[in-house]
């Protein structure tokens, strides 16, 4: 059958406008929901590393709210200096990351890093773990390259600013079996108690072929030198002068009071 | 099944075994090696692809009289785009976690040939309902190949399935040494490869003739 070019062009923008409204509306329609689980899903991340969850331990949405609001603390820290900011409070709810990266006035490029991290926002947003009046552990968020993909994590730092307590990482793409491993609860565990500097105050911690040795050593993942190696400049990144060295040197200076 | 003629019953179950879209018309391969390492990841993606081949091809049957040949094509791919995307915000809004892991291949269903093959090959010429059974019926013969690669991958690549260890592990003490290869996406290939191998010793009519 023939049809006009007018009738052909009436269908198509019918067919248009039946499918954008069907995809509106479902987004519409689940935005709040979708929400919920994206909010529900960074402070479960958070209260692993916190401490606050077993591994293994399933939190519904509620558990997971009440604990995160009854132990964790949000804290916006100035990168270069290590200061909190004096707006603390507005400037954190005003805070949004991925706009801050793409803002020259937000951020600023980072030096080249074997972490290949590109640009470094000037505020980042912390989370501290309290408890009572006492902080008991920071955590504080990382990214870096691994083998194939971005791994974005969580490093908790013990109240003296120094020891490591746990990591995490909620987004990555390696290989699973190998560089996946990076998930492993039990090569996880490793990280806790190593020291993150050396004497110097230089970040230390390191991910190594095989066993660990000294006290800043992590077990390697076997099968995955290069996503062993990411995780290792990813983190020495961001415990450096570009990422939260000072912040963290303010710590140790300050005992955990501040 | 009651309610359902003959035809549309070999409609339904033709596709599963006697004419497979990824073991006979080899197509839709590409997500069935990506999303197959984990056996939760594949029933995740069978579903998903179930939902929007039927989806797919009722809406395309039902407007079939009237689509203008010359844009058909297009009409079928913004149905199943839009299709997709929804299948895709319900997934972030009820299984989250899973999917985070499909990531983008729940978006990749969009380029799946067996979804507009079966929309301009079937759904084209038949009525909704008929239309509808084939696309879910080629939907199940995509599911039986995927989850049983995910199967095989999931158990002898981490010794788990749908999460739990089935094979105790040498690295937490057990004798399972796992196979990585099984992880990596060569295994899919070789694991479909066998599965065609055996689906056509078992059927010998589906051997392709030589040329």
């Amino acid at each position: 059958m023939q049809y006009s070019t007018l009738y052909t062009l009436v269908f198509a923008a019918v067919v248009c406008l039946i499918c954008s409204v069907l995809v509106s509306g479902s987004a519409v329609v689940l935005r709040a929901r979708q929400e919920q689980n994206a909010m529900f899903d960074k402070q479960q991340n958070v209260l692993v590393v916190a401490g606050l969850v077993e591994p293994g331990e399933r939190l519904s949405v509620a558990e997971v709210r009440e604990r995160f609001e009854g132990s964790i603390r949000e804290r916006l820290v100035d990168l270069a200096t290590g200061d909190y900011p004096a707006d603390e409070a507005q400037a954190l709810e005003d805070y949004d990351l991925a706009k801050a990266l793409a803002d020259p006035a937000l951020s600023s490029e980072a030096p080249a890093n074997p972490a290949r991290v590109l640009r470094v926002p000037n505020y980042a947003r912390v989370y501290q773990v309290m408890k009572g009046e006492q902080v008991d552990r920071y955590v504080l968020p990382v990214t870096g390259k691994g083998l194939w993909s971005t791994l974005n994590g969580l490093l908790a730092i013990d109240a003296d600013g120094a020891t490591i307590r746990a990591i995490t990482f909620y987004e990555h793409a390696e290989t699973p079996g190998l560089g996946g491993e990076v998930d492993n609860p039990e090569w996880k565990a490793l990280w806790d108690g190593r020291a993150a500097f050396d004497n110097a105050g230089q970040p230390a911690i390191k991910v190594v072929k095989g066993r660990a040795k000294g006290p800043s050593e992590v077990d390697g993942l076997s099968g995955a030198t290069l996503t062993s190696r990411g995780v290792t400049n990813l983190v020495q990144f961001w415990l450096g002068g570009n990422g939260f060295g000072p912040y963290l040197a303010k710590i140790r200076q300050q005992g955990s009071s501040a | 099944m009651p309610g359902l003629s003959r035809r549309q019953r070999r409609v339904l179950f033709e596709p599963i075994f006697d004419n497979n879209p990824i073991g006979l018309q080899v197509l839709g391969v590409c997500s069935a090696l990506a999303v197959t390492t984990k056996l939760d990841t594949a029933i995740t993606m069978s579903i998903a692809l179930t939902a929007v081949t039927g989806l797919t091809s009722l809406s395309v049957s039902l407007i079939r009289n009237s689509v203008p040949a010359s844009i058909r094509i297009i009409v079928q791919m913004t149905i199943i785009a839009s299709l997709v995307i929804v299948t895709d915000q319900v997934l972030k809004a009820f299984v989250y976690d899973i999917s985070k892991q499909l990531s983008v291949f729940v978006g990749l269903i969009i380029t799946n040939c067996i979804v507009l093959g079966r929309a301009e090959g079937f759904a084209m010429q038949n009525p909704p309902f008929s239309s509808f059974i084939d696309g879910i019926g080629n939907g199940l013969g995509y599911s039986a190949v995927l989850l049983t690669v995910a199967f095989i991958r999931e158990l002898f690549g981490s010794g788990r399935l749908l999460g739990y260890q089935v094979l105790p592990l040498t690295t937490e003490g057990g004798w399972y040494n796992p196979n990585g290869l099984m992880l990596l996406s060569p295994a899919a290939f070789f694991i479909i490869g066998l599965l065609i191998w055996a689906l056509r010793t078992w059927k010998p009519e589906q051997v392709g003739s030589e040329d």
